[in-house]
């Protein structure tokens, strides 16, 4: 009874930036490209179903040649995925966007802030949600 | 749809901490039988293994706009995790005591990526109306000698880039170590009262310390896209060394 890792992926929700039509290189194919969450799903241009989608942790976003960006995992440096943008413009652009698409990204953002605005102020800036003692939210080494 | 399944298994598996984990019983999607399965929660990803041991999972349910609730069920200690939508489904999960019920239910209900993204900017909102101040005037201290200086050994850098996060142990489990040791010396004033940290390095040449309240004004909100946009630099610039470090001794 086990379920199929693909239900329930958020390709429904609210896209992080929009929907961008970029080339897979690999292919020399137009993709859509939709970033949601920690997720980038890319259909074909014409279809409503996403063809697949990259889970966005623990990998990789390096800037290649003139509008080309790629996305390449830690298990599995040397495999990239190519897209080319059509503008450098554009290709910063989703280059920042993926490099924040992770959730572990974020909760060291958070890490970082909550320390922050602790130094400053003295005061922990969770205290007020009720979420300080949450584990996902701590300081320094979390342990499993 | 393919998914880039090994990606998914490794950030499963991996050593990075997880959110919550522990045996779980979950109701079939056909029959209403429960299997108890060990659950592990990262980020917004709940992750299901056969056994403890498994190397990989069988399966994995996105946090994403869907709500935990406790549900009314023959099982004991039993909640469900509700997706809506057309491809509405319900997953129904049952603990082994009230205590894990209560824990399991509270870690889901904020493991999502937007609950996460509402905080950070929750935070960095604060973080902005401490240093300019909430009318977008200057929090004082400008001109201060920082104890703040970019750090030499990064190549990329431009003169003008946010100061460097203050020095950094190596880092565990993929999380910065930050810090905040409780013997940390700070600045004081000469009341003795901890000083704000020195703002940082205006980014045009023309600015000066005489410049009034009204540049900063001015220039607070695009100040700010520019600090949000440095801080997200730095973490990833970190994170990268430190994904960098850690490939290096490997054989």
């Amino acid at each position: 009874c086990a379920d199929s890792p693909r239900q329930g992926l958020p390709q429904d929700l609210e896209p992080s930036l929009g929907v961008a039509e970029l080339l897979l290189c690999a292919l020399l194919k137009k993709r859509l490209v939709k970033l949601v969450v920690n997720f980038l799903f890319y259909f074909r241009t014409d279809e409503a179903e996403p063809i697949g989608a990259l889970l966005l942790e623990h990998c990789r976003i390096t800037k290649e040649e003139e509008n080309v960006f790629s996305i390449s995992f830690i298990e599995e440096p040397e495999r990239k995925y190519c897209f080319e943008c059509d503008s450098e413009e554009q290709c910063q652009e989703w280059i920042e966007a993926l490099k924040r698409a992770s959730y572990e990204f974020m909760r060291r953002s958070l890490i970082f802030y909550r320390n922050e605005i602790q130094k400053m102020t003295g005061k922990d800036p969770l205290e007020q949600y009720g979420i300080s003692e949450e584990a996902r939210f701590q300081l320094g080494t979390r342990k499993q | 749809m393919k998914l880039n399944e090994r990606s998914l298994a490794f950030y499963a598996t991996c050593d990075s901490p997880a959110d919550n984990a522990g045996f779980l019983y979950k109701r079939g999607e056909r029959h209403t039988a429960y299997h108890r399965r060990w659950f592990v929660l990262k980020g917004n990803m709940l992750f299901y293994f056969e056994e403890r041991e498994s190397r990989e999972p069988v399966g994995v349910i996105v946090l994403e706009g869907c709500t935990v609730e406790l549900c009314d069920s023959a099982e004991e200690f039993a909640f469900a995790i509700r997706f809506g939508g057309t491809k509405s489904r319900t997953y129904v999960l049952a603990a082994e005591s009230q205590a894990a019920m209560e824990s399991w239910v509270k870690s889901l209900s904020r493991a999502s990526f937007d609950y996460m993204r509402l905080v950070v900017r929750e935070l960095e909102k604060q973080l902005e109306e401490m240093r300019w101040g909430p009318a977008g005037g200057c929090g004082g201290c400008r001109g201060l000698p920082g104890s703040w200086k970019p750090k030499p050994s990064v190549p990329e850098q431009s003169p003008e880039r946010l100061p460097a996060l203050p020095a950094i142990p190596p880092k565990e489990n993929g999380c910065a170590v930050w810090n905040n040791a409780p013997g940390a010396v700070r600045p004081h004033d000469s009341e003795g009262n901890p000083r704000p940290p020195p703002l940082p390095p205006r980014r045009r040449a023309s600015s000066s310390e005489a410049g009034g309240a009204g540049a900063a004004a001015a220039e607070s909100s695009s100040t700010f896209c520019r600090l949000h946009e440095q801080y997200g630099q730095e973490v990833a610039r970190l994170r990268q060394d430190w994904l960098e470090r850690r490939r290096g001794p490997r054989p």
